[in-house]
């Protein structure tokens, strides 16, 4: 970034987002949900009924406190169902509104068939379809904040889907390794920390990529909770690793750390956006220097595409006052 | 129906924040009390959900040789003095004392890629048929999502309402064969309100003009269509960067990268499902 980056009384240019910790509770409930629900389908699969149970109820808790934490978000929260008003494949919050209802239908009916035995039929159908929204639901919340103007969210654009769903394997496995006996529990294990390693590496890639851009991960709360999270992440995927076969425990407390590592990096995330958002130099450096390598054309133009003329011609003195057009009355 | 907008030619504002005021009386905006700044004359400080029309002052001191944006006159002397052995004079070519003010009446742009249009995920915002984009408030709920979307931070939410308000290039008085009221109150024409081809040949021969009388910081901000919104509905004629007065030097749409983000997304959740896969059937025991 260039060293002299003018601004305006040091003002930010961009608004921070409004959103409050409902939402990246909601990223980890989401994504806990979403993979849950493919582990559970996958277990039914190979006959694992004690693993299968344990995560669709997982699944279900998830999923249930997803749409409460987002309508609490809202600013009119009595007009949640406009969120259904139409699907727009521009706006991945429609898109995702659209799949948390997927995901919320069919989550219900496969976690109350796998409790209680209800709804058999349905049951069949809605098992498999749960587990394949629940990938998508893992990672459109990605694309939804890469799709805004806060410097260091859309520029980790192709980083940031990777990120959050490797934090929902890790957040999915976790949470349903802490809930299930231990001798049923060997692929949630597996899940959690091939999650795990991956979320720190790709963590640690997305950083680098962005530069300086990347400055809110290096300072203040978002670096501490990056730190603390890769912390939990590996420290409980250790006991998992080491003692989670054989001690239930181990695997509750391992799994339980995970958990609060995956949701520790979804706030890290949020929180660095905020103070990506709030200090004009993220803006004007890098928009600055794009333009002066000549790389982008910019928003300004100092050529005029005419030749002076007239004096005074274009004068806002000389400007003829603006006609009044005549139209059709509306409802005429 | 054309495209109808403003062109505001900053050169001749003079701060009286008459737009300002218009505006929030025709509309009915509730106060956005900020106190004194300390910034200047400006109090009012960006636009927001409570301001829709936002006057900026920057104070420069230029003298001619040196772009001593900031820098106190007294260091700028004393610079000039010393490179001149001792009998510098500062000379400077603006009017008054080596002052320059920037003053320019910020707007909403109503963009034509405009973002928070696109993101919009109840429909609330949406493309009038004058070409300006306008937010439904009685469908708005409140999510949010169109402000981190703006690149150049127009909308916000409303305290108490939970709603996102923005200019609506008085919509209602559009309909109505009117100006909107911040055009009609600008006292120098500085807000000049029209169809935007007949604003896009005006911009022109101003901006020609002043770079002929010596200004050559002039610019036209968002008069073309290939910038990284496709131009605007309003666009501006600035004598400066536009970092100077706050505004980002390349707005870009974050719809421009939708095809990447959603590509990213889509091939990150199969990696997802091949990750379960492997979890759920590579070891011995299910």
């Amino acid at each position: 970034m260039a060293d002299e980056i003018r601004t305006y009384h040091g003002q930010p240019v961009l608004k921070e987002p409004i959103w409050s910790w409902e939402i990246p509770c909601y990223f980890f409930t989401g994504g806990m949900a979403g993979v849950s629900a493919g582990l559970a389908g996958l277990a039914e699969l190979r006959g694992n009924e004690e693993l299968a149970r344990r995560a669709w109820l997982v699944a279900f808790g998830g999923i249930a406190a997803s749409p409460a934490l987002l309508t609490s978000d809202l600013g009119k929260p009595t007009r949640f169902l406009n969120m259904l008003r139409m699907f727009k494949v521009t706006s991945p919050m429609s898109v995702g509104s659209w799949l948390l209802s997927a995901s919320g239908a069919t989550t219900g009916l496969a976690a109350a068939n796998s409790l209680t035995g209800a709804f058999p039929r349905a049951g069949r159908v809605a098992k498999p379809a749960a587990g394949v929204f629940g990938l998508p639901l893992s990672t459109y919340t990605a694309a939804l904040i890469a799709d805004t103007a806060v410097p260091v969210w859309h520029g980790a654009r192709r980083e940031l889907p990777f990120l959050f769903g490797a934090g929902a394997a890790l957040s999915a496995g976790a949470a349903v390794t802490a809930a299930t006996p231990v001798e049923a529990a060997a692929p949630a294990r597996r899940l959690a920390l091939g999650g795990a390693v991956a979320e720190i590496a790709i963590s640690k890639v997305m950083e680098k990529r962005l530069g300086e851009l990347g400055e809110p991960y290096q300072q203040g709360l978002p670096h501490r909770l990056s730190l603390l999270s890769k912390l939990a992440v590996a420290g409980g995927g250790a006991l998992v690793a080491l003692r989670g076969a054989g001690s239930r425990p181990a695997s509750v407390a391992g799994g339980l750390l995970m958990c609060a590592g995956g949701l520790g990096m979804r706030w890290s995330v949020f929180k660095a956006g905020f103070a990506s958002a709030a200090d004009p130099k993220y803006v004007v450096g890098p928009q600055r220097a794009a333009i002066e390598r000549g790389e982008r054309r910019g928003g300004a133009r100092s050529e005029p595409k005419v030749s002076a003329g007239e004096p005074g011609a274009g004068s806002p003195a000389t400007a003829p006052p603006t006609p009044l057009r005549q139209h059709a009355p509306v409802g005429d | 129906m054309s495209r109808v907008g403003f062109f505001t030619d900053t050169s001749v504002c003079i701060g009286c924040k008459a737009c300002e005021v218009a505006c929030k009386e025709w509309n009915q905006i509730p106060m956005s009390m900020h106190g004194f700044s300390g910034k200047s004359y400006d109090n009012t400080l960006d636009l927001g959900a409570n301001t829709w029309r936002h006057v900026a002052f920057i104070e420069q001191k230029l003298p001619l040789d040196a772009r001593a944006d900031g820098a106190s006159l007294v260091d700028v002397a004393q610079a000039s003095t010393a490179a001149s052995n001792g009998h510098g004079m500062l000379d400077t070519y603006q009017e008054g004392d080596g002052l320059r003010w920037l003053m320019a009446s910020d707007v909403c742009k109503h963009c034509t890629d405009a973002a928070c249009l696109e993101v919009c995920p109840t429909g609330a915002l949406f493309r009038t048929e004058f070409g300006t984009v306008v937010v439904q408030e009685d469908v708005c709920n409140g999510c949010g999502y169109c402000v981190p979307a703006c690149p150049f931070g127009v909308l916000d939410q409303r305290e108490d309402d939970g709603r996102v308000w923005k200019c609506t290039l008085c919509y209602d008085r559009l309909k109505d064969d009117k100006e909107p009221a911040c055009a009609q109150a600008c006292p120098t024409n500085s807000i000049q309100f029209g169809e935007l081809d007949v604003l896009h040949e005006r911009a022109e021969h101003r901006l020609a003009a002043l770079r002929e009388a010596g200004q050559s910081d002039a610019q036209l901000y968002l008069a073309d269509s290939d910038d990284g919104i496709h131009g605007a509905g309003a666009f501006f004629l600035l004598l400066d960067e536009p970092e100077v007065y706050g505004l980002p030097p390349d707005p870009v749409d974050t719809r421009h990268h939708l095809g990447e983000i959603w590509a990213a997304a889509g091939t990150a959740a199969v990696a997802l499902g091949a990750g379960l896969l492997a979890a759920a059937f590579g070891g011995r025991r299910g």
